[in-house]
C-alpha cells in the first residue's frame, strides 16, 4: 500500500493515472458489493431507542400521553358542538383519547411495536 | 428582566399586502433565513473542494450526511432514501436554528409552536398523501391491526385513528416545549445573577450560585438543542415507515 501511495504524486506518468483509475474502479465495485450485502429492510421488531438521555425519554413519553388525551378531548368537544349531544361526545372521546395516549406511550417505550405481525392488541 | 421578552415577534420591514393582510418580514423570518444561509454555506461551501481525503469542514458535512442516511436506512430501509432530502432538511434546519438560538440576543425559531406545528403537519400530510398514493386503500390497514377479534375491531380502529391523529401534536409540542422551557429557565437564572449583583458585596457572593447554574444550563441546552433535532428527525423516519409499509 505504501509504495502505491508514493506513486500518486501529481505530474506522474499516464501509466500511474491508469493504475489509479483502476484502483478507484475496484474500490467502487467493493463499495457496491458492500451496499448490496446490507440488509434491505429494517427488522420490524426491535426499534432503536429514539432518544438517549433519560430526561428526553421521560418528556417524550409524557407528551405522547398528553397528546392522545388532548386530541380525544378536542374531537369530543367538536362532536358535541356539531351534533348537540353534549356531554356524551366529550365523555366517550376523552376516554378513547386516553386509551390512544396509553397506546402511544407503550409504542414509544417499545412495549408493543409500531406494527408487526406479532402485534399485541 | 422579563424572561419571555425574548420570544417577541418584531416586524422588521413591510413586504406587501395579501388579501387585506399586511405581510411583514419579522425577526423570526430573518433567523429562518440565517439558518438556511448557514446550512447552505456549510453544505455547499465545504463540499466545493471535494477532496478524496476530506478536510475538517468537509468531513463535518460528510459525517452529517452519513448520520442522517444511516438513520433513514435503519428506520425505513433502502426504500426510504427517497425521503432522505426531507428528513435531512428538517434535521439540519432544526439543528442549526436551535444552535443559533443559543447565542445571546438571538431569536429561537423553534420556541414558537406555529413553526414546529407547521413542520410536524408537513410530515403528517406527507405520510397521508404518499401512503395513499403508494398503497391506495391498502394504506388504511394501518388502522386495522391483524389478529384482533371482530367484536372489538371497531373500538380498536377508533383508538388507532385517534393515536394517529395525536401524532402531529406530540411531534410539534415536544420540540416547542423543550426549547421554550429551556430558554425561559436560562433567562430566569441569568436574571437572578443581575438581581443579586445589585444587592452589594453579599449579593455578589450569592450571585455565584446562579451564575454557575447558568453555565451548566447552557451546556444542557446545547445537548437538548441537538437531541430535539435528532428526535424530530427519527420520529419523521418512523412515521414515513408507516406510509411505505402499512398494514403488515
Amino acid at each position: 500500500m505504501s509504495n502505491a501511495r508514493g506513486n500518486g504524486d501529481p505530474g506522474d506518468r499516464p501509466a500511474d493515472e491508469a493504475a489509479l483509475s483502476a484502483r478507484l474502479r475496484h474500490l467502487g465495485e467493493r463499495l457496491d458489493h458492500q451496499r448490496a450485502s446490507r440488509p434491505p429492510e429494517p427488522d420490524s421488531g426491535a426499534r432503536p431507542a429514539a432518544d438517549s438521555s433519560a430526561m428526553a425519554r421521560g418528556f417524550r413519553l409524557s407528551s405522547e400521553l398528553v397528546a392522545g388525551v388532548l386530541v380525544g378531548a378536542v374531537i369530543g368537544w367538536l362532536l358535541d358542538r356539531w351534533l348537540g349531544i353534549s356531554p356524551w361526545g366529550l365523555i366517550v372521546f376523552l376516554l378513547l383519547g386516553f386509551v390512544a395516549g396509553v397506546l402511544n406511550v407503550m409504542r414509544a417505550a417499545g412495549v408493543t411495536t409500531y406494527g408487526g405481525p406479532d402485534r399485541q392488541g | 428582566m422579563d424572561p419571555i421578552h425574548q420570544f417577541n415577534i418584531n416586524n422588521l420591514f413591510h413586504i406587501g399586502t395579501i388579501a387585506g393582510r399586511d405581510i411583514h418580514f419579522t425577526n423570526s423570518a430573518a433567523f429562518m433565513l440565517l439558518a438556511v444561509v448557514l446550512t447552505g454555506l456549510l453544505m455547499l461551501g465545504t463540499t466545493a473542494g471535494r477532496q478524496l481525503v476530506p478536510g475538517r469542514l468537509q468531513s463535518l458535512a460528510e459525517v452529517t450526511y452519513e448520520f442522517v442516511a444511516n438513520m433513514v436506512r435503519n428506520n425505513v430501509g433502502e426504500e426510504g432514501m427517497k425521503f432522505f432530502p426531507l428528513v435531512f432538511s428538517l434535521f439540519i434546519f432544526i439543528l442549526i436554528s436551535n444552535m443559533v438560538g443559543l447565542i445571546p440576543y438571538a431569536f429561537t425559531i423553534s420556541s414558537h409552536i406555529i413553526i414546529t406545528a407547521t413542520l410536524a403537519l408537513l410530515v403528517f400530510f406527507t405520510v397521508i398523501v404518499y401512503g395513499l398514493w403508494k398503497n391506495g386503500l391498502h394504506w388504511f390497514k394501518l388502522f386495522v391491526p391483524s389478529g384482533v377479534p371482530v367484536y372489538i375491531l371497531p373500538l380498536i380502529v377508533f383508538i388507532e385513528v385517534l393515536s394517529f391523529l395525536s401524532r402531529p401534536l406530540s411531534h410539534s409540542v415536544r420540540l416547542f416545549a423543550n426549547m421554550l422551557a429551556g430558554h425561559i429557565t436560562l433567562k430566569v437564572f441569568a436574571g437572578f445573577v443581575t438581581m443579586l449583583g445589585g444587592l452589594g458585596v453579599l449579593g455578589w457572593a450569592g450571585a455565584v450560585l446562579p451564575l454557575g447554574l447558568t453555565v451548566a444550563l447552557t451546556a444542557l441546552e446545547l445537548l437538548v438543542a441537538f437531541l430535539q433535532a435528532y428526535v424530530f428527525a427519527i420520529l419523521t423516519c418512523i412515521y414515513i415507515n408507516d406510509a411505505i409499509h402499512p398494514g403488515h
